[in-house]
């Protein structure tokens, strides 16, 4: 065994305990964080940084580079996929109200808040456009009245 | 190398158990998607550390399955939710707020 067998295990073993660390912590920040966002949050740390650290510690460990190249595979699929898993969740729960607005220091997307909740149940279809939530609800349980009353 | 072992399979382990108990206890659908999300990741880790310990290549092909499998479930899941109430009765205004509205209404009452 030679020492470059060595440095190289040594490497890999360090690169995979702090991947390891890296999903304790995420379950630990899942069970204690309050709402959607901040769950997620600690939720994708090991979805890029963790598996990218094993990843690296695998493509030392195996031999020949099939291996090595799948592994890149799945490390560039994660760094595709993540931004955009993470931004359909978090724009689903902001329009579902899934989201502490209270802890929030900048709210950007926030209308004007009586309007909106006063109107807005945190159950409107996903595409309804946020600017007037008065209206869109209106149309909304038009169209759904109509069809109805015509049928009955 | 043991203690290796035990560290990391503890590790992922643990983190396994937390992000199953969030999936259990989560109040909202969307909780439960971003805890099985992670759980996949971690189910992920898993298989790469068994690869990487054991120097076994044949786990591999499966981690590609593994996360094409996560981001495919998250996605539409979340797109499910975003669409779920259309056809529902009175335009979902029966269902009531969502747990962490009412956790918030109930924060500025005590303000």
């Amino acid at each position: 065994m030679s020492v470059l067998e060595v440095v190289g295990d040594v490497v890999a073993v360090v690169l995979l305990l702090l991947g390891a660390l890296l999903c304790l912590t995420a379950g630990i920040g899942l069970v204690r964080f309050p709402d959607v966002l901040t769950r997620m949050h600690a939720g994708t740390k090991p979805q890029v940084l963790g598996v990218l650290l094993i990843m690296v510690a695998g493509a030392i460990r195996l031999q020949g580079w099939s291996a090595t190249w799948m592994l890149l595979l799945v490390a560039v699929f994660q760094l595709l996929t993540a931004p955009v898993s993470a931004h359909m969740i978090s724009r689903v729960a902001y329009r579902r109200r899934h989201v502490r607005r209270d802890l929030l220091l900048v709210d950007e997307l926030r209308a004007d808040d009586e309007l909106r909740d006063r109107v807005y149940r945190g159950d409107e279809p996903a595409d309804a456009p946020p600017g007037e939530p008065g209206q869109t609800l209106a149309e909304r349980s038009g169209e759904n009245r109509n069809p109805r009353d015509e049928r009955g | 190398m043991t203690v290796v072992y035990w560290l990391a399979y503890g590790m992922l382990g643990g983190g396994a158990m937390l992000a199953l108990v969030r999936l259990g206890r989560g109040p909202s659908l969307l909780d439960r998607v971003v805890a099985t999300d992670t759980l996949l990741v971690i189910i992920a880790a898993g298989l790469a550390v068994h690869a990487a310990l054991e120097r076994d290549p044949t786990v591999v092909p499966v981690l590609v399955v593994v996360s094409l499998l996560a981001f495919v479930g998250s996605v539409s899941v979340a797109r499910y939710i975003g669409g779920m109430l259309l056809s529902s009765a009175d335009d979902g205004q029966d269902v009531g707020l969502p747990e962490a509205a009412e956790e918030a209404r109930a924060a500025e009452v005590d303000r």
